[in-house]
């Protein structure tokens, strides 16, 4: 008896909400309320990833600053980032708190191709936006069969198909030879340089190597490169090989015209372990804007993002890449849902994902975020830069796209 | 006459644990449910580490790579095979049966420290070794394999809540746990139990009185193994995904970091091992984001300073406690047999 008073009364309460909102036109999906938007995310904030953890941070951080500043349309924006540890497993159970306790409107920035594989089939099917997942593989742009995952960063075929533009217009007689690691990441890698190079670049290629994760070093492979004659080298390995390699062509001698993929571009982890002399003239692909490049430091852009890290991440270390890049992520998150307006359900937030078209302070000059209904990977431009023994230095025209 | 009373009792209480357990579910949300499953997952496997390291006092590092063969056997023969997730345990549970008994003949001639170094390395090595591309094919490589949740067989609904495939997986996987259980305490109780713990006390004296050391301690691996198998085998369907990331060195740790907090030697110690490795990380990542880890390793310092016995042991404290008279002469007699004798053997394997 008295449930079904409390359900009758409930059900009536739900009514006049309903009514309510229809005049106001206002529509609502759980997760957003007239006062506050609930955005989850998903952080190795432990684990062996740990360091990406800054990107949730930087998130948060961002968050904030949109709060003291008033919000989105008076609306404030709570930002729910949980741990997983890098686990698959962890994960789901992460993806699954926030959706069905949480209930978050949308979850933006989930990172990592293992952990976002994980909860891929999910999120579709629960009809949660996997927004801007921070991870180049290429599989996040389907929105035929996964309409509610959307990538985020220029994914590694777009970013291959840069290197052999530039290499069909620099050197067309070529002779190339690639080393790649031999899992999912090595081979979205290739596939968009071979698909880039075309029918006739496809026989410039001399050499095709492998090596796994597991190897203890790519020394013999790179010697069998430089004996195939090989005058260009597409370099696609994780930062101890790609050190590795780098090393081992100097010793023996081998320059080629030198393609570095983006993963292991990162000046710490690879360009001075490797010795930094033995890396110039290398070529790898950038998309944003690299904090300790002295050219930016009195634009207005950087100056903002400087305030910024002063104001709401005082002690963060300003040289770290993920900053940035988490900077970014949040700032095209706010776009997301300042176009939403008043129609705060899940649909139209990956309707207003699919639509969007802007520039963001922290990538670099002629890169932008563009996705259409049937684009779903917002970030598709970079430019090269080459590497001249103490930092790398942008060159040259915008490509992609 | 006591006694009778007594296992009266014992019954009665398990009956009303088992219809709450059955009630559980419905009283809370899908996602609770899910942390529920794992719970119990994470308890048998951690009983499997248990019968090795707590009763048998060999010390297992690699306990995550038989978790993870039995998780990609079962995820392999239900994606490729279409084998329904219920028929793959047995087979989960045999092949590791049988490679935790071939990892035991190397443990024979390793102990203490030594042991766990090269059970560790199995730990490092099975995650590499899934990604080999000559099994890609079968495992999906790094990608790993995404399953299709398993659904209830039938329709039902109580108090007003469906039976979700949460729910029926709840129903499913408790179900193996108490089996599970029941296997571990016949085995552990009777010959077999002893034999393994006076083995782990003092190996020349057991050996002395007949029992069979090469036999005995290679079969508890494979028992352990098979064990943590079906567990792996469990977390396959309740998770719906696998991939060698999900199976990290951290996870074998985090195994045995189960056994110790849940008390060496204690089969309900499982329980509280697994809530431990299951809620506790979590609790950590809300208390700081910086260091979730640092939270964590204090609140293990804590456990392992208030209660060194494990949970376990500070209940057995607790009941010698409250009823000094008439159960006091039971429980002295095997609970500090097996209290004082613990810490002793890990301290005896390291000198």
């Amino acid at each position: 008896m008295k449930r079904n008073f409390l359900k009758a009364a409930a059900a009536g309460a739900g009514a006049l909400l309903v009514s309510q909102t229809g005049f106001a036109q206002k529509r609502y999906d759980s997760g957003a309320t007239d006062k506050e938007i609930k955005i989850g995310n998903i952080n190795p904030y432990s684990g062996p990833a740990s360091a990406y953890g800054a990107i949730g941070k930087t998130m948060d951080a961002y968050f904030k600053k949109i709060n003291a500043e008033g919000g989105i349309n008076g609306r404030m924006i709570k930002f729910i980032t949980l741990d997983d540890g890098y686990n698959p497993s962890r994960t789901l159970e992460m993806a699954r708190k926030l959706a069905e306790e949480e209930e978050v409107l949308a979850t933006v920035g989930v990172l990592g191709t293992p952990t976002n594989s994980a909860i891929h089939k999910y999120m579709n099917q629960k009809k949660m936006p996997q927004l801007f997942v921070a991870t180049g593989a290429t599989k996040w742009g389907d929105p035929k069969n996964f309409p509610w995952t959307m990538g985020w960063q220029p994914n590694y075929q777009g970013e291959s198909m840069i290197y052999a533009q530039h290499l069909l217009e620099s050197k067309p007689n070529a002779k190339i030879g690639i080393l790649y690691q031999n899992d999912d990441y090595g081979k979205d890698y290739l596939k968009g340089f071979i698909d880039g190079l075309g029918d006739k670049g496809k026989t410039m290629i001399v050499k095709q190597l492998t090596y796994e994760v597991t190897d203890a070093t790519v020394d013999s492979q790179m010697v069998e490169l430089k004996a195939s004659g090989a005058d260009v080298f597409f370099n696609i390995t994780t930062p101890k090989f790609a050190a590795q390699a780098i090393k081992k062509a100097a010793e023996i001698g081998w320059k080629p015209q030198h393609y570095l993929n983006n993963v292991s571009n990162s000046v710490g982890a690879v360009m001075l372990p490797a010795g930094a002399e033995n890396g110039v003239g290398i070529l790898s692909v950038f998309y944003l804007k690299d904090p300790t490049d002295s050219q930016w430091a009195n634009t207005p852009e950087f100056k903002e993002w400087m305030t910024f890290m002063q104001r709401y991440m005082p002690g963060a270390d300003l040289k770290d890449l993920n900053i940035v890049f988490g900077y970014t992520l949040a700032q095209g998150t706010v776009q997301v849902l300042k176009q939403a307006g008043d129609n705060l359900t899940r649909e139209n937030i990956m309707r207003q994902a699919a639509n969007i078209e802007m520039n963001l302070p922290m990538l670099l000059p002629g890169v932008n975020v563009k996705t259409g209904a049937d684009d779903f990977y917002p970030i598709e431009r970079g430019q090269l830069a080459r590497w001249d023994g103490k930092t790398w230095v942008l060159q040259g025209k915008i490509f992609g796209r | 006459m006591n006694d009778i009373a007594n296992r009266k009792w014992v019954w009665i209480g398990g009956l009303v644990l088992l219809a709450a357990l059955c009630v559980l579910p419905f009283l809370v949300k899908n996602f609770r449910v899910f942390q529920f499953n794992m719970v119990m997952i994470y308890a048998i496997a951690v009983l499997g580490l248990n019968i090795l390291t707590g009763y048998n006092g060999q010390i297992s590092l690699g306990h995550g790579a038989f978790y993870a063969i039995g998780a990609y056997i079962a995820a392999i023969l239900m994606d490729r095979a279409g084998i329904p997730y219920w028929s793959t345990l047995p087979v989960a549970a045999l092949a590791c049966f049988v490679f935790g008994y071939l990892m035991g003949f190397p443990a024979l001639r390793l102990g203490g420290h030594y042991l766990a170094l090269a059970t560790f390395a199995l730990a490092l090595a099975v995650p590499q070794m899934l990604k080999y591309k000559a099994i890609e094919g079968w495992t999906g490589g790094v990608q790993g394999i995404v399953l299709s949740k398993p659904e209830p067989p039938f329709e039902f609904s109580f108090l007003g809540q469906p039976l979700s495939s949460d729910r029926w997986l709840y129903f499913y996987i408790l179900f193996v746990t108490l089996i599970m259980f029941l296997i571990a305490w016949r085995l552990l109780r009777g010959r077999v139990g002893r034999a393994l713990v006076a083995i782990r006390d003092h190996p020349i004296a057991a050996s002395a009185m007949g029992i069979n050391l090469p036999v005995y301690k290679s079969l508890a691996f494979g028992v352990s193994a098979a064990f943590t198998g079906v567990a792996g085998a469990l977390s396959a369907a309740a998770v719906a995904f696998v991939s060698p990331d999900s199976f990290t060195s951290f996870l074998s740790i985090t195994f045995l970091v189960g056994v110790v907090v849940g008390g060496l030697a204690s089969i309900p110690g499982a329980i509280a091992g697994a809530i431990f490795i299951q809620f506790v990380p979590n609790f950590a990542d809300e208390i700081s984001k910086s260091a979730p880890w640092a939270i964590y390793g204090i609140f293990l310092i804590l456990l392992m300073y208030l209660m060194p016995e494990g949970t376990a042991g500070l209940f057995r404290r607790i009941w010698a406690r409250l009823r000094p008279s008439s159960s006091g002469t039971k429980t002295a007699e095997t609970a500090p047999a097996i209290s004082t004798a613990a810490p002793q053997s890990v301290g005896g394997s390291q000198s």
